[in-house]
């Protein structure tokens, strides 16, 4: 089971993560905005995340943190 | 326990790069890097001018901000001075193929004992999408409004591979950065052009083929796949030189 | 007395810069300041130093930048087309507040120009040269004994203040050889805690930088710049004063411009003219308040140069326009002979400070 955190103020909305993801574990959340005004990154299915690290390495923010 | 989290060599101050564009992962393989090799008390950066002119505030290392193209100049001075101190340049490629191509040139001529981060994105980013000596042929900018004339504007500047005839530099290698594979390998490149200097091995450059979302017009993913479609076919990813390497293959 | 030893003057200003702890020297060739690189590279090997010969002179003074983000004293020299292609640096050092000595041996322009003594680069040491507003300890030399010694100085005030000074001299300087000591009482480098010189993890990250986006931010930066130009000038500007006690023609003149008209104050003397001379060392900052104490008595000054008249406008600010300012110059790589300034000495005379 893996954990997954958002630095979601620093998120882009880029969704370089979301396609990065081989579980379909992630998508821009289209109903929130955050202080830079974009739709940041969440977890849909964290319960499915295989913790890989495909997102963080994908995304150009370093606002992920990944644990086990 | 912890599987992926911030390299402590990035500071905590939010990088100013547009959505989706690549910088930011290249900043992150070489805070990697740097915690990794536990140099970070002891390495000095040399930001340019260009999208990553502000790359001084994202490291938590001392760094300097060098003038347009001169940063393999300054990080001369600096690692003539302090010899035991880790060196290194960020840079863009109008800023490294262009205007400092005399002084990326003769840093590779002197296998200058140093390592450079080279960023091609096929334009000018800062100034708002200007054609870079690295545009494509028939790549639309700014100022090739008609796509990259080679009659008129001349041919894309291949950085790897003209250094690769100069005796001088110890290691260069030409990667990617566009999906996670190409990431790795550019982390394990990035890596092996810090530990030559280390090893007092000498003149390493990386050549990091990098996506500007904002000024090609594309999306952050489908710019990633220009980069694989466009740009690589005209810039081949791979080692053009490692001096180290060929020596063993020769014993 | 200590010894002297016969030397060429740019040999003295290089071997100065050696014992003023300067080990870092980065140069190209151009002439007439070649023999400082020529020394360099046969003494830096010798003594654990840098000599390097750089690609261009815009790398060099880049390179200069880097050594000093270190903390540790460093130099170029060169000659007027190669200060041109330095200016980007200069301003850069500048705009990061970074010390550093840089030698112009000066020769004859614009453009190539020629490889003889010229001060035509008056207006580019004095006045910035280059983009932005700032300023550089610029001193000149009028002997072998003095590329040394202001050579020395320069590094003590590039540190003390955390900017570029400037030996400008001419090409006459650099080639003649006179008998010098080099004796000196060298104080210790000031610490330099704004160093890039790895954070050794025991502070925060060091950053040299001369880019500031918020325009509040880059004004302060400036006008404290300022304030610290007008320390310079209150406390480190240097001149020497010649026969001014009684005189009524003051010339005004520096480096081989002032040995020449020594000469001719002498024989004016003779003939019965109340000649003397104002010689400024420091040309930035620039010594106004002799020339305009001067100005109160003297019937007219004459700026004896070898340009255009350059120095012309700094002596006419300084005395405000009140006595006649008139020029003496050759320029080219000429050099006014001691018969030319006597004559424009008696000329003055004879006008009786009338224009």
């Amino acid at each position: 089971m893996a954990k997954l955190t958002f630095k979601t103020d620093n998120c882009k909305g880029c969704g370089l993560c979301v396609d990065a993801c081989p579980k379909h574990v992630l998508q821009l959340a289209e109903d929130k905005i955050n202080k830079k005004g974009h739709h940041p990154v969440e977890a849909v299915k964290e319960d499915e995340c295989i913790a890989c690290a495909f997102c963080a390495t994908m995304c150009p923010d370093c606002i992920i943190k990944i644990e086990r | 326990m912890v599987v992926f989290e911030k390299p402590y060599a990035l500071t905590d101050v939010p990088m100013h790069y547009c959505p989706g564009c690549t910088h930011g992962i290249v900043h992150r393989l070489v805070a990697e890097v740097i915690d990794e090799l536990g140099i970070e008390g002891r390495t000095v950066g040399i930001a340019p001018v260009g999208c990553s002119v502000m790359a001084y505030n994202y490291f938590n290392c001392d760094m300097i901000e060098a003038a347009h193209g001169r940063a393999p100049a300054v990080a001369t001075g600096v690692k003539r001075a302090e010899p035991e101190n880790i060196v290194f340049t960020y840079q863009g490629d109008g800023d490294l193929a262009s205007i400092g191509t005399a002084e990326t040139v003769h840093a590779a001529a002197r296998n200058e004992n140093i390592t450079i981060i080279f960023i091609n994105n096929a334009i000018y980013g800062m100034t708002g999408g200007q054609m870079a000596p690295t545009s494509l042929p028939g790549q639309i900018t700014q100022t090739s409004p008609y796509g990259r004339d080679v009659t008129q504007c001349g041919f894309p500047v291949k950085v790897c591979e003209m250094l690769s005839e100069l005796d001088g530099p110890e290691y260069l290698e030409r990667v990617a950065v566009n999906n996670v594979k190409n990431v790795k390998n550019a982390k394990k490149a990035i890596k092996k052009a810090f530990q030559n200097q280390l090893d007092g091995k000498g003149f390493s450059l990386v050549e990091v083929l990098s996506s500007c979302p904002t000024n090609w017009g594309l999306t952050p993913q489908n710019a990633l796949k220009w980069i694989d479609e466009k740009m690589i076919p005209y810039y081949p990813l791979g080692v053009y030189k490692d001096r180290s390497a060929a020596k063993e293959d020769t014993k | 007395m200590s010894d002297k030893v016969l030397m060429k003057g740019n040999e003295a200003l290089a071997e100065a810069a050696i014992i003023a702890s300067c080990r870092h020297y980065f140069g190209y060739p151009i002439t007439p300041q070649t023999e400082v690189a020529a020394y360099m590279a046969k003494r830096m090997p010798k003594i654990g130093g840098t000599f390097l010969q750089a690609e261009s002179e815009i790398a060099a003074i880049n390179m200069v930048y880097g050594v000093s983000s270190t903390g540790h004293r460093v130099m170029t020299s060169s000659s007027s087309p190669g200060i041109s292609l330095k200016g980007e640096g200069l301003s850069y050092m500048a705009g990061a507040d970074l010390p550093a000595l840089v030698v112009n041996v000066q020769r004859g322009g614009p453009g190539l120009g020629g490889i003889q003594p010229s001060q035509s680069d008056y207006f580019q040491a004095t006045k910035g040269g280059a983009h932005g507003d700032f300023h550089m300890i610029v001193m000149a030399p009028a002997s072998v004994q003095e590329m040394a010694d202001l050579t020395v100085k320069g590094f003590e005030l590039a540190d003390k203040y955390r900017m570029t000074a400037m030996i400008l001299a001419d090409g006459t300087m650099g080639q003649m050889m006179e008998p010098v000591s080099l004796e000196y009482d060298i104080k210790p480098m000031p610490e330099k805690p704004w160093a890039t010189t790895g954070t050794k993890m025991q502070r925060g990250h060091n950053i040299i930088n001369s880019l500031s986006l918020v325009p509040e931010e880059l004004e302060r930066l400036n006008f404290e710049r300022y304030k610290k130009y007008e320390q310079i000038e209150e406390n480190e500007t240097l001149y020497e004063e010649y026969m001014m006690d009684d005189a009524e023609i003051c010339i005004a003149a520096f480096g081989i411009a002032a040995r020449v008209s020594k000469n001719a104050v002498n024989e004016a003397r003779r003939q019965g003219i109340k000649a003397g001379l104002i010689r400024p060392i420091t040309l930035w900052p620039f010594p106004s308040a002799p020339f305009k104490k001067a100005s109160e008595r003297v019937k007219s000054f004459i700026s004896v140069e070898l340009s255009m008249g350059q120095m012309i406008e700094d002596v006419r600010l300084a005395t405000e326009c009140r006595v006649p300012v008139t020029l003496c110059n050759r320029v080219g790589g000429m050099i006014p002979s001691p018969e030319m300034v006597l004559e424009a000495i008696k000329e003055a005379a004879k006008n009786g400070g009338a224009r």
